[in-house]
């Protein structure tokens, strides 16, 4: 909600100030990369935010059009750079969605592992960076102490820590080494009791719940207005999961997995962990559950991985061959959307027929979920608009593209 | 509701305002003429059976061949694409919406085509608009600020455009 002049928590309400403007960055450590807001304030509350993006702006989609699909995947990467995996994912199943290919089974099930084991990693650097935001640093090196041991586990399968371009159009680009699965296996077993310590250390950590509790309110209409999506839409209370809601392609790779989409429903999340309360102070669609959702969904996410670990293994086959590099694409376009950890990345295809794309357009999740933020900061006090974005979970890499 | 009976109830709907349709492609898609864009977008986001609340993406897609040889053998006319994406929330469904633009306004070269804006419809629209001006040059009329978002301001031409020439200097800085 934001706050009013007669809110106990300005204690400036009767000095007359004069409008001031303020640069929050490109550089501000809590911007998290190069996002410049421009803020115009009266005394400690901001009347209005405009930000200022393009900064990291690499012309990816320009690109596209000069490179065949799978010489492309690299580039998707370095969007979202904190879960290529799911980047990589979004693109290969959109091409297959023009090529008309289905992959393996079993490429399939490891897909699902991959791209879960990203979601945990994305989610844990959010968590860790909110709580840098919010000037807590031990939440930093708790989240990234878990996240190097998922990037060991990535590494040894694709060999890349970062950039992985390891789930290509047709598949993937190698199989898991033998050991991989148990190696994954101990670590989650390992990060499930760790999940509780941030829950201390932050979800239900009084400061943490009065920095965050009530701040940065974003209406569920609103969220839907602007096109927002993943954490940020479900964090309002707005029920759709394109694990579960997509198109087909997409939502074939978790037929018959156990999941429930994270969301407040009936006033209530879902019972099937034992999660902590949510406080009082809380308002559906603040800072506070979009930060929850994310960490709901970190279990969620464990839950997945393990569910499609049994079924990698029992399934039959190999993971079969990703497409030629220069396959030819049929003539026509395709637009496909999946739910990457910081929302819903579509990518659309247009094909003349030839090898390389007429027209590849990413459509990105943060640059939705930034949009809102001159909605959502409007009255806020200066030193809660590093709560706001960072409870929005941007990427600027995937904003600028 | 199956994709003809759609059409048609969109045709009686809008007549002319609904160009033509493509029910076979991957993604069927819907043409609407320009100026009916704004109040066939209403329509399909209040009506009660459609509700097509929000808009997942703009994109444009340029149809020009720069190479006359290749140029010779394409069988489109040059024209621009301005593509919607539509989400419907409490149906899950999605819809493709098409506005077919000139190249440019009135056949003249450096004006930039026109299309009405749809931020009034849904506010997501307003970046995404400023993204395909910038980046492909469309003119979206009666949008509330639309100003260049991933380009410097200062940045001449529109880089998706496939004419497109990078330039050999920006600022002192060496292009290609």
């Amino acid at each position: 909600m934001a706050t009013q002049v007669n809110d106990p928590r300005v204690v400036e309400f009767d000095v007359r100030t004069d409008e001031m403007l303020v640069n929050m960055g490109p550089q501000h450590p809590s911007t998290h990369g190069v996002l410049r807001l421009v803020l115009r304030t009266d005394g400690e509350i901001v009347s209005e935010v405009v930000p200022h993006i393009g900064y990291l702006h690499r012309c990816a989609e320009k690109i596209g059009e000069n490179l065949t699909p799978r010489q492309w995947i690299p580039y998707t990467d370095r969007m979202d750079y904190l879960a290529g995996m799911n980047m990589n994912l979004g693109w290969a199943l959109t091409v297959e969605k023009l090529l008309n290919h289905t992959v393996t089974e079993k490429a399939r099930h490891l897909r699902v592992i991959i791209g879960e084991m990203g979601r945990i990693a994305s989610h844990l650097v959010g968590m860790g960076a909110y709580g840098l935001d919010l000037g807590t640093f031990s939440p930093f090196l708790y989240a990234f102490r878990e996240r190097e041991k998922i990037l060991d586990l990535f590494e040894e399968a694709c060999g890349a820590r970062l950039t992985y371009s390891y789930i290509t159009v047709g598949g993937l680009t190698a199989d898991v080494p033998a050991g991989w699965l148990e190696k994954c296996e101990a670590f989650l077993e390992q990060l499930e009791p760790i999940i509780q310590e941030y829950h201390t250390l932050l979800t239900t950590n009084a400061i943490f719940i009065k920095r965050t509790a009530g701040i940065g309110v974003l209406s569920p209409e609103m969220a839907i207005d602007y096109g927002c999506t993943g954490p940020v839409l479900r964090g309002s209370g707005v029920d759709q999961d394109l694990r579960r809601d997509g198109e087909e392609i997409y939502t074939e790779m978790y037929d018959g997995y156990a999941f429930e989409v994270i969301v407040e429903k009936e006033g209530h999340y879902p019972k099937d962990h034992d999660y902590p309360p949510v406080p009082e102070e809380a308002v559906l669609g603040d800072c506070w559950h979009r930060f929850y959702v994310r960490m709901l969904e970190v279990v969620q996410a464990i839950d997945l991985v393990r569910q499609a670990m049994d079924r990698y293994r029992s399934s039959a086959g190999d993971i079969g061959e990703p497409v030629k590099l220069t396959q030819k694409l049929p003539a026509g376009e395709a637009y496909l959307e999946t739910e990457s950890p910081r929302g819903q990345m579509g990518f659309y295809i247009v094909s003349d027929g030839s090898s390389i794309p007429w027209r590849a357009r990413a459509r990105s999740s943060c640059f939705c979920n930034l949009s809102v933020i001159h909605e959502i900061c409007r009255g806020c006090l200066i030193a809660d608009v590093p709560a706001v974005v960072g409870s929005l979970d941007i990427v600027m890499g995937e904003i600028d593209r | 509701m199956s994709g003809q009976d759609f059409v048609e109830r969109l045709k009686k709907r809008f007549g002319e305002g609904i160009q033509g349709v493509n029910l076979e492609a991957i993604d069927p898609w819907i043409e609407v003429a320009p100026d009916s864009l704004v109040e066939v977008s209403r329509y399909l986001r209040d009506e009660a059976d459609l509700r097509f609340n929000m808009l997942n993406c703009i994109s444009a897609v340029d149809y020009f061949e720069p190479d006359p040889k290749k140029a010779a053998k394409v069988k489109w006319e040059p024209h621009l694409e301005v593509v919607y994406h539509l989400w419907s929330l409490p149906n899950k469904s999605s819809l493709v919406l098409k506005v077919m633009l000139p190249r440019w306004k009135d056949g003249q070269e450096g004006e930039l085509p026109e299309v009405p804006s749809v931020a009034s419809v849904w506010s997501g629209a307003d970046w995404h608009e400023r993204e395909v001006y910038d980046l492909s040059g469309v003119q979206f009329t009666g949008h509330p600020f639309l100003w260049r978002i991933l380009c410097p301001e200062d940045w001449e031409g529109h880089p998706l455009r496939k004419d497109y020439e990078m330039p050999l200097e920006y600022h002192g800085i060496r292009g290609k």
